[in-house]
């Protein structure tokens, strides 16, 4: 029993969050560059490498079709996209569309919304639609693992800024963070991202070793950390008082995102129905 | 990473489920409201006898000197066969490893071994009716008489003291010391004159835990753990086992807690969508549990030190076995609370619900755990 990354994986961390920090959202030609675009498709990664960068990108909040393009799993170098409840993500940054019924489509279409101003969504026309690889239940694992990872990233970004900010900022001649009102609540949200990442990380190697619990452990990853990352921007909104609140301040973006996650291929009771199917048959 | 057992891992796995089933008396798994006075002291002297008891301890003191990995295994199979713990909690979770850290050549070679063969009884006489979560403001008198220490005091919610053959006591060693600087820690004999143990009926009905009075107690000098004044150190050593490092035997309580409601949930037909959406739940909670304390001891093989994930465990759990056991009186349905009535069942869950309400109080309170998470691992500013 080894529940840790390898030392190339830490490496790895450790690149991609400095990327990120001075990049928070590369282009495509900027990851491919770094060798991170096809990483699903080459021999010497795993999974868990993928699994690395999803976190971070959740870190960084990450603006782009590259999670999308890589658990897509499509051959050729095009840019792909995934439909996802009906609705495509960076539909204009992307050259395909992967559907659930796995047809491939080009990206034409309209955009139709924004979740903030980092993701759009769009709705894709029927055009041309071809078969595409694989199956959708394969799809559908991989993404679910990877948006529980960037969930998980992107949860612990926004308590340690709740950290931060309980440390320094005072009111009534103390720290806010010595109030037990705040210290808390901010226990709370760290506890559940980090019950919330060995989820994932569990979720992670499942689909990486293709496990007999693979579906059960990506449906427990992605319910858990699509609420954990809610309720962990929801606290740190509450630490950081009128500021929170503001356009202003990059919480707001981070807390979109997390909603928009927590809802996309369904919300945890949609999940636990399928685990409480599986746990009382037989 | 890999999360499946090696092969030698996969080898002690086999030899515990080999264990378990020839030596697990017949229906103790089915045992309903099992309280620990009904423990088998003779299993507990089984679990001693083939190593298991103590398992990572080093071999000099009785153990067996096996990783982490093989104690979150044998947990792991315990739970699977809804097998009973050993009986020593105190001595083997606590008393034990400060033993092991603190005591000395002598202290080691006297207690260790009948701890591991359940041959001698612990409890923990730290809290007193003034002293609770602040376990430095103890009252309790330890005066040094210079050829023994004089012990007068009063503890409260003592556990296992009505069959304890010894206590570790935590009292004021140097009351003119600072606080944190003032305490002593001790080994105390329950047999000896002045010793006096009340029972105390908790909010299940039964008498688990304890008041002790001591008066004009005369303990032998070479029963001190650490020096005078230590006390403080050599029970945070205690509270650090207390609260579970590991957490593997958390997670194996609430592993078997979960197998039986799901068995209830088969049992009683449950198809209410709210309900099945719950039992998920509890099992996905177990599940991250499970595999915190995973990454929390794989940091611990590989640096020394166990991961801070870890230091929530007992937190969450406690929190987890108080939602799960209100969950099953919901399935048992209305008046489900009454143990004589028709839908009760055995009495277990009635138990086990009313038992929980102790988690998040025993142990370090969650508050205080909060506060320690608060401080040591989000590294906020000090509350006190
Ligand atoms: C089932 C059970 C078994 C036990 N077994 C043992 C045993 O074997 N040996 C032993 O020594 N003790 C034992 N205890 C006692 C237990 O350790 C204490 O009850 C516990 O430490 C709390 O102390 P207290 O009861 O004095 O409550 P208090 O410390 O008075 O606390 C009352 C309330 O105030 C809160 N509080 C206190 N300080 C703070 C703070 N700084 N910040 C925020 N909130 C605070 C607490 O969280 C709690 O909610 C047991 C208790 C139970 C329930």
């Amino acid at each position: 029993m080894d529940f840790s990354f390898s030392s190339e994986q830490d490496d790895l961390r450790r690149e991609a969050r400095a990327f990120l920090e001075a990049n928070p959202s590369p282009s495509m030609e900027q990851l491919a560059g770094l060798g991170w675009v096809g990483i699903l498709k080459s021999d010497d990664f795993t999974f868990l490498d993928a699994a690395v960068i999803f976190e971070e990108l959740g870190r960084a909040l990450y603006h782009g079709p590259y999670l999308l393009n890589e658990v897509a799993g499509q051959p050729g170098d095009e840019v792909w996209s995934i439909e996802i409840d009906g609705y495509v993500p960076h539909l204009e940054k992307v050259a395909r569309v992967l559907r659930p019924d796995m047809t491939a489509e080009q990206a034409q279409g309209e955009t139709v919304a924004a979740v903030d101003d980092g993701l759009e969504l769009g709705r894709v026309s029927r055009n041309g639609s071809e078969p595409a690889q694989g199956s959708w239940d394969d799809v559908r694992r991989r993404l679910l693992a990877g948006f529980a990872l960037y969930q998980v990233g992107l949860g612990s970004k926004a308590i340690e800024m709740a950290i931060e900010y309980a440390g320094k900022r005072e009111q009534f001649g103390k720290k806010i963070g010595t109030y037990q009102a705040i210290s808390h609540s901010l226990v709370d949200g760290y506890v559940a991202i980090e019950l919330s990442r060995s989820l994932a990380y569990w979720a992670a190697w499942c689909v990486a070793e293709n496990d007999e619990q693979v579906d059960l452990a990506v449906a427990s990853a992605k319910s858990q950390a699509g609420e954990a990352a809610v309720l962990a921007c929801e606290k740190s909104i509450q630490a950081h008082g009128g500021i929170g609140f503001t356009w202003e301040h990059p919480l707001h973006r981070y807390y979109k995102r997390a909603l928009w996650l927590e809802g996309a291929l369904g919300y945890g009771r949609v999940h636990r129905a399928e685990i409480a199917q599986s746990l009382l048959a037989g | 990473m890999e999360l499946r057992d090696t092969p030698e891992e996969a080898a002690f796995r086999q030899e515990v489920r080999e264990f378990i089933a020839a030596n697990l008396p017949d229906g103790s798994a089915k045992r309903g409201a099992r309280r620990f006075e009904d423990d088998d002291r003779a299993w507990s002297q089984k679990l001693g006898e083939a190593g298991y008891a103590g398992l990572t301890w080093p071999k000099e003191y009785g153990g067996s000197g096996a990783p982490y990995s093989h104690q979150a295994i044998y947990l792991e199979e315990l739970a699977r066969a809804e097998a009973p713990s050993h009986l020593g909690v105190i001595g083997l979770g606590m008393a034990g490893p400060t033993i092991i850290a603190w005591g000395t050549d002598e202290q080691k070679e006297r207690y260790l071994s009948k701890i591991l063969h359940a041959e001698e009884i612990w409890c923990q006489g730290f809290s007193e009716p003034d002293a609770g979560s602040d376990l430095a403001a103890s009252r309790t008198r330890i005066e040094d008489q210079g050829d023994h220490f004089l012990v007068n005091g009063q503890k409260v919610w003592s556990s296992f003291a009505h069959i304890a053959d010894f206590c570790i006591l935590v009292g004021q060693g140097l009351p003119d010391a600072p606080k944190y600087k003032n305490l002593t820690y001790l080994i105390v004999d329950m047999h000896a004159p002045g010793v006096e143990v009340r029972p105390l009926v908790q909010i299940t009905g039964h008498p688990e835990f304890n008041e002790i009075f001591f008066t004009d107690v005369k303990v032998p000098k070479e029963n001190i753990l650490g020096g005078v004044g230590d006390g403080w150190q050599v029970a945070m050593t205690t509270l650090l086992h207390e609260r579970g490092t590991l957490g593997f035997a958390l997670s194996a309580t609430l592993d078997v807690a979960v197998r039986k409601l799901i068995a209830l949930a088969k049992e009683r037909k449950v198809t209410d969508a709210i309900l099945l959406d719950r039992i998920a739940r509890e099992w996905i909670e177990l599940q991250a549990l499970k595999y915190t304390n995973y990454r929390s001891l794989t940091a611990l093989q590989k640096t020394g030190v166990p991961g801070p994930e870890g230091s929530a465990s007992k937190l969450v759990w406690s929190e987890n076995n108080q939602r799960l056991t209100k969950l099953a009186l919901e399935i048992l349905g209305s008046h489900a609370q009454l143990t004589n009535g028709e839908s009760g069942g055995d009495g277990y869950w009635q138990y086990q619900q009313l038992r929980s309400r102790g988690n998040t109080i025993e142990a370090g309170t969650s508050e205080i755990l909060r506060n320690i998470v608060a401080e040591r691992v989000l590294g906020l500013p000090r509350s006190r």
